[in-house]
């Protein structure tokens, strides 16, 4: 009986301190981020989907088409393509094609990747109403857009900039400096892999 | 009493008075309260349960398969996506299994790290299963205060891995990347955030009469049970068994830490829901000594470009948030494996649930399921 | 304000119905701000200012959803049970005094019609589940009942004890036997019964039970029955049985401000009598919404251990020692 008092009379008490707790956390402002109004700010090293980087000084991409990132990929969902142009040491990227709806953001391109020509997207509010937009991104495409929004914005008049950056880059031999610091750091990649290609 | 006898009498397969028509309720595969895809096949008396049958295999994706047809490497991701709560310590025991394979010598550094991210992502995984345990019995609000808790931790490890949930952090031989120092004092500081929530957690919800009520002498599942259907995690340390791979089959720097292994011999649920809240616990205690001892030096150890495993058999274990995790590969000394095996602690603690299940109330049986703590990826895999 | 009687009534009858579509439909959105106050997040946001207009958006989605009836359900009682289930919450509100001269009828039986109407709402419920023909429903159904068997009797038993001190059945009496000062009510006013307190703790338990409210939620048991008697309705159907759940809670804490705190009567001034009533009965609808996102559900037997080994014992040792001092003194 007096088991059976003692009880009612705790588990009472433990209703009203679980009642006191809620209260306490009710005058307490949101966890919460509203948000399509808000949107948090993804952390630097953030997994989004690949871009090709662009040198910072040419602009241009840093990607070589080696196609290690083709091989590294364990989805299968890059295809890269490249041409050696005239004048150039490295071949450069003209086809850089990655199947969105089988990418499982692992990451394991941007690890491969021996120019660090990948990078991590920062944009994770990828949506569409269609599979179609996300089988084929276009990488290369998208780098041009962006190359001539950055040209656009550089420069007020729309015409000459698309023309200015890559005559800048052509004439300049530091545009192969970043490049090589690139490589230096993951140095023994990239000659294993030639080595085994 | 009236219920317990009832139970045994239902439990102990007396033939039904005549006239009483059992029928089928399906729980799953979209069932509020199986978390997923499981569907269980009840005979159902009324409200009591006469046979549960699990139904698995809604989420299969052919992980072992998949293990066949890519290189050790490409096999990393993979391994984040069997149990998606616990992604860290399934990598780590599949980096495990190949370095042991293959010899490949592991930086300190990269261990101590790798016990601690193991150790954040099983104390989200545990937050997980508190919110989704305490939705089963009706109570909602403890979801969202552990999600809260839980995104801090999301927080950390996306500063570090890039990832919320599929890290894929660890690789062969050490980690992708170091951490960096705002990781660690981070990491300081949500131990010293959790401990007062955890205390919150005990009062809001542990003491709270309905919760005990609900969940004492429920739902028993013995030793003799968990050997028989090999259950383990806080299953089986819930049943009276101290068994925890972290210290019966030491691996990484586990030995070097000083931490307990909770165990409650009352194998009901509230023994499986206290193992669990103490050892959120622990691995705050884990973390705090890792970071304290956590050496300098690199975080990648000498790894060939391509790794390549002796032709062999392996097997490496580890304890994963939901109990014992083991891969077992084989290898023909080609470039991808020739077999891999994952043994998966849900698939396990899933199978006795028909048997302990037996006789239980639906509720009670909700009750059983949620301390089990399924993750059905993990089941189906 | 003298109107003619049928006028009166049809004033007061649409007064009523105005006060329940409103409160049901805004209590929803009272208990979503605080369920998310809880929860620490906003709750609705987007529909008006701080979601105020979220009712009528909820409202506007369920009207224009199709009434779907299962194949194999009695089309006839699956109708029916959403009316059945409003109107005996309409109904009780007519005794309900809001003010000292507001209020439609001032029975003699009035606390006695309260139940007996309140009953009605179990056996609708009931219906519901049964017409669905669907398992889940039926046990819903069959645990509605179930429950409601069992609280019914320390609900009564307490009540009792109330009539007992107060010495009528009547709600406007039971009022005005209140008045003076906060200690004067049936909760505070232990010189009359040291024993009240209990009393209005077991008629709010009591009270959760009766409208299925968490944690005694059992009969729509979302982790179990998906969603219990209500599975298989939808569109208004649904909407309607939702609004009921929020008129019961009404009435029951209605009942509970009229009979333990004092109903209209105010402490100090500030304001009226039906502003007093108000802020009393949103207090327990508070409580209530506070409940439900603390705790829990209980288990079946659980609840039905509390009602026949706690709850009926203690509220017939209340009654029998209200009994003795009422003779006694």
């Amino acid at each position: 009986m007096k088991r059976v008092i003692l009880e009612i009379v705790g588990g009472f008490k433990s209703l009203l301190t679980g009642m006191r707790i809620t209260l306490q956390q009710f005058f307490k402002k949101d966890v919460t981020v509203r948000y399509p109004h808000e949107s948090l700010k993804m952390t630097k090293r953030y997994r989004g989907h690949v871009v090709l980087l662009r040198d910072p000084e040419t602009g241009k991409s840093l990607c070589v088409a080696c196609k290690s990132c083709e091989k590294a990929c364990p989805s299968d969902c890059i295809v890269v393509e490249g041409i050696k142009r005239e004048g150039e040491k490295k071949k450069s990227v003209t086809e850089f094609e990655l199947d969105f709806t089988r990418c499982s953001l692992c990451g394991s391109c941007v690890e491969v990747c021996p120019s660090d020509a990948l990078g991590f997207s920062k944009d994770y509010n990828l949506a569409s109403t269609t599979k179609a937009e996300f089988v084929k991104i276009d990488l290369v495409r998208r780098m041009e857009g962006e190359i001539a929004a950055d040209a656009a914005h550089a420069q007020p008049q729309p015409a000459i900039p698309p023309e200015n950056p890559p005559g800048g880059t052509s004439g300049s031999a530091a545009g192969g400096t970043p490049a090589a610091t690139g490589i230096q750091t993951g140095s023994e990649k990239p000659a294993g892999q030639e080595g085994k290609a | 009493m009236l219920l317990e006898k009832l139970q045994s009498a239902v439990g102990a397969g007396v033939i039904l008075p005549d006239g009483h028509e059992t029928f089928v309720l399906n729980l799953g595969p979209q069932h509020p309260a199986t978390h997923g895809v499981l569907r269980v096949k009840l005979t159902m008396d009324g409200e009591y349960i006469l046979r549960a049958e699990p139904v698995p295999g809604y989420i299969h994706r052919m992980q072992e398969k998949m293990g066949e047809n890519r290189s050790w490497s490409k096999y990393l991701p993979n391994t984040s996506r069997i149990d998606y709560l616990s992604a860290m310590t399934y990598t780590h025991a599949y980096v495990l299994v190949v370095e042991r394979a293959a010899g490949i010598e592991v930086p300190p550094r990269a261990e101590y790290l790798r016990v601690i991210t193991s150790e954040l992502n099983r104390i989200s995984s545990h937050l997980v299963w508190f919110g989704a345990f305490l939705l089963d019995l009706g109570g909602f609000t403890p979801l969202l205060y552990a999600f809260d808790d839980r995104e801090k931790i999301l927080d950390l490890l996306e500063s570090v891995t890039g990832s919320r949930l599929t890290y894929c952090y660890y690789r062969f031989g050490g980690l992708c990347n170091d951490v960096d120092a705002e990781f660690l004092t981070g990491a300081r500081e949500f131990v010293a955030y959790m401990r007062p929530r955890l205390a919150m957690y005990r009062q809001l919800v542990t003491d709270n009469i309905i919760l005990r009520k609900r969940l004492e002498g429920i739902g028993r599942i013995d030793a003799e049970l968990c050997r028989k259907y090999g259950a383990t995690g806080p299953v089986i340390r819930g049943a009276g068994v101290a068994n925890d791979v972290r210290r019966v089959e030491p691996y990484s720097v586990y030995p070097l830490l000083d931490f307990k292994i909770p165990v409650y011999s009352e194998c009901d649920c509230m023994a499986r829901y206290l193992v669990r809240m103490d050892e959120m616990e622990q691995s705050l205690r884990i973390v705090e000594q890792a970071i304290a001892q956590l050496p300098e030096g690199p975080v990648m150890g000498k790894v060939p470009r391509v790794v390549k495993v002796p032709a062999g058999d392996y097997y490496h274990a580890v304890e994963a948030a939901r109990g014992r995790f083991a891969i077992r590969i084989v290898s023909d000394g080609k470039e991808i494996p020739y077999r891999i095996k994952l043994r998966t602690p849900s698939f396990s603690n899933l199978s006795l649930f028909e048997e302990a299940s037996r006789g239980m109330m639906l509720p009670d049986a909700l009750a059983l399921m949620g301390s089990l703590d399924l993750v059905i990826p993990d089941i189906d895999r | 304000m003298t109107l003619p009687e049928p006028f009166r009534l049809l004033a007061y009858l649409a007064g009523v119905m105005a006060f329940v579509g409103v409160n049901a439909a805004y209590l929803v959105w009272v208990e979503r701000k605080g369920a998310a106050r809880f929860q620490r997040r906003p709750g609705p946001t987007e529909v008006g200012p701080a979601g105020l207009l979220q009712p009528l958006a909820d409202a506007a989605k369920l009207l224009s959803k199709q009434l779907l009836v299962p194949p194999d359900a009695d089309r006839t009682l699956f109708r029916v049970a959403p009316v059945l289930v409003m109107a005996p919450a309409l109904m009780c509100l007519a005794t309900i005094p809001f003010g000292k001269t507001l209020g439609a009828r001032s029975l003699d039986l009035g606390l006695v019609m309260v139940f007996a109407f309140g009953s009605i709402n179990v056996m609708a419920i009931m219906l519901g589940g049964w017409a669905s023909r669907n398992k889940y429903a039926i046990i819903s159904a069959a645990r509605i009942v179930s429950q409601n068997v069992a609280y019914e009797i320390p609900m009564m038993l307490v009540v009792i004890t109330l009539i007992m001190v107060t010495g009528t059945t009547n709600l406007q009496e039971i009022v005005e036997d209140q008045a003076g000062g906060f200690w004067k009510w049936n909760v505070f006013n232990l010189a009359a019964n040291p024993l009240m307190p209990v009393t209005f703790v077991i008629f709010f338990i009591c009270m959760l039970a009766e409208t299925n409210r968490a944690p005694f939620d059992m009969a729509e048991a979302e982790s179990e029955l998906v969603a219990g008697a209500f599975t298989e309705y939808a569109g208004m159907g649904f909407g309607v049985f939702f609004m009921a759940e929020y008129a019961n809670i009404l009435v029951g804490c209605s009942l509970g401000a009229i009979l333990f705190l004092g109903g209209w009567q105010s402490p100090f001034g500030i304001l009226s009598g039906v502003g007093w009533f108000l802020l009393k009965l949103y207090a327990l609808v508070f409580t209530v919404v506070w409940v439900r996102w603390t705790f829990p559900r209980t288990q079946f037997y659980g609840l039905l251990n509390l009602s026949w080994k706690i709850l009926i014992p203690v509220s017939l040792g209340t009654l029998v020692l209200t009994c003795i001092m009422l003779k006694i003194f």
